[in-house]
């Protein structure tokens, strides 16, 4: 058992499209990149954990293997939505905590390229109207019986925060766009570096109102990887390594309790807020403490709900929150630092690895030009429909 | 379907649900799959409750008047599905949370969150054999 896991080395790719590369490029690049980082090679690792989405039925962990190094370890493959990424962190974090392993490492990969719109049936034309599926369905129900589109499912999760609370509406979101755009624009690894007008924002293409075309992630290609080393193997590494740690001070997993309308709608809400409650409770800090968050913005209606499942704000108040500028970068509470999902992309293996490599940079005061100044606690979340929650809090060695 | 072409009809015997748990016939409506233990309710088959474990359930009927609690204007989906539509989950009156479309607006964006509307049920096309698909929707009260 060990007492604790720290981050040793992170990286990612630029996120973006990369047609003359594969999975296999983008992942052995990330995690050679990590091992670098953090002074170690692909020998000092006893457990690799890869995430990968589209192609989970590969085995990617073995075949980034045969690139990097086949020492023979235990090698997990996850799929888990679009917490995929934190999913096999936290895999290679429980093996450390176990005592199973000393030093491992998880990397996140997708290659999308421009696949658009995820989800939502084409729809055929009649042939035999043939019942088929758990509900019978003689035809796609998509456009039917409302909507299977990923925008117009986080469209409609920000438009019951709307419902039920005051202050939020169309500007709102826009104004979550506008911040992540702005972001963007210093991060070097985002696969967008364009800042837009709330205009602009509020009048490109609407895709599924209230989310535009600028509120919604694009799809796109890229890897992340993470080196984590247990407490005792860092204490016997050089003082300028210990120094560049980060502490993984919470690690969690959830997935989505029943609620009454989960069957119709995926809850979004409750599995992050569980999540959250004991990511805080297990590393001792609040919501208070975060110097930032990189939270999954996948569109602009999931951002603003989540500082109210994250606790960023009070209960209900959202849309004050974005309105009075406290998750923009000089903000009390920066939120997507790195432009987010919105901006920096999502290639949905990799998100969940990105936004730790994203918060550990920050506290290792290596972020450059978006540096948060003096960051010293950071959270990363990530949530996958179906429904996945992974929220890593990190925080910079004292 | 679009909601232009959304029309009443008159369901024939020979009609079929775009899914099972639309029951057609005199007096077109939704079932569900209730616990016996807990009361939540289901759409789908069941092997036991989600909620509570148990493993029996009754079939109930749901209620045909509902509230908007949350709509997406789509205007992109798939090739094939006509937009701009409204999708949107209601809350029926017995507290069961449905997706389907608001049917009938003359504008997408009249849709109002909280706003009455109640079950309908309309025509989706016809298949090669010339059978009847009924889909069903809510329109505004």
């Amino acid at each position: 058992m060990s007492d604790a896991v720290w981050v040793l080395g992170a990286s990612m790719t630029r996120f973006g499209r990369y047609p003359e590369l594969d999975s296999v490029d983008l992942a052995a690049t990330a995690c050679m990149d990590a091992m670098t980082d953090g002074g170690v090679t692909i020998h000092d690792m006893d457990v690799l954990g890869a995430g990968t989405l589209f192609q989970a039925g590969v085995g990617m962990g073995q075949r980034v293997q045969k690139q990097i190094g086949q020492t023979g370890i235990p090698v997990f493959n996850v799929a888990n939505a679009c917490a995929t990424g934190a999913t096999a962190l936290r895999t290679v974090y429980l093996s450390i905590m176990a005592g199973e392993a000393e030093m491992g490492l998880a990397f996140g990969v997708e290659q999308m390229g421009k696949m658009g719109l995820l989800r939502g049936g084409e729809k055929d034309e009649a042939t035999l109207f043939e019942p088929a599926g758990r509900y019978g369905a003689v035809a796609p129900i998509d456009g039917i019986l409302g909507t299977e589109t990923m925008p117009g499912v986080f469209a409609q999760a920000g438009m019951e925060y709307a419902y039920n609370n005051d202050g939020v509406g169309f500007e709102q979101f826009a104004r979550v766009a506008y911040k992540n755009h702005l972001h963007s624009t210093l991060n070097p690894l985002a696969q967008y570096r364009k800042q837009f007008s709330m205009d602009e924002i509020m009048g490109s293409p609407v895709q599924s109102y209230p989310n535009t075309l600028l509120m919604c992630c694009p799809t796109g290609d890229g890897a992340a990887a993470v080196v984590m080393v247990s407490e005792e193997r860092l204490r016997s590494m050089p003082s300028e390594t210990q120094k560049r740690a980060v502490k993984i001070s919470a690690s969690v997993l959830t997935s989505d309790p029943w609620v009454e309308s989960g069957q119709v709608q995926p809850d979004v809400n409750t599995l992050t807020r569980n999540a959250a409650s004991q990511a805080y409770e297990t590393a001792g800090v609040g919501p208070e403490d975060l110097d930032l968050v990189e939270l999954h913005d996948c569109f602009a209606t999931a951002e603003l709900i989540h500082y109210d499942n994250l606790g960023l704000c009070e209960r209900g108040g959202a849309g004050d929150f974005i309105d009075s500028g406290a998750p923009f970068r000089d903000g009390q509470t920066p939120v997507n630092v790195s432009g987010g999902l919105i901006s920096k992309g999502h290639p949905i293996g990799a998100t969940g690895v990105a936004n730790v490599y994203e918060v550990t940079t920050h506290l290792r005061g290596e972020a450059g030009d978006r540096q948060v100044e003096g960051a010293k606690v950071g959270l990363a979340h990530v949530i996958g429909l179906g429904s996945a929650c992974g929220i890593h809090i990190l925080e910079k060695a004292s | 379907m679009s909601e232009e072409s959304a029309r009443e009809v008159s369901v024939a015997s020979d009609c079929l649900p775009i899914v099972d748990y639309l029951q057609l016939g005199e007096d077109p409506h939704l079932v569900a799959n209730e616990c016996t233990n807990c009361g939540a309710r289901y759409f789908d088959r069941r092997n036991a409750c989600a909620k509570c474990g148990k493993v029996e359930f009754a079939q109930v009927r749901i209620a045909d008047e509902a509230v908007l609690k949350a709509f997406s204007v789509v205007h992109r989906a798939a090739p094939g599905i006509p937009v701009p539509y409204v999708s949107a989950i209601v809350e029926t009156g017995d507290g069961t949370s449905v997706r389907a479309n608001v049917l009938g607006l003359a504008d997408p964006m009249d849709a109002n969150l909280g706003m009455h509307l109640r079950f309908s049920v309309y025509s989706c096309g016809l298949d090669d054999n010339g059978t009847e698909c009924v889909a069903f929707g809510y329109t505004v009260v």
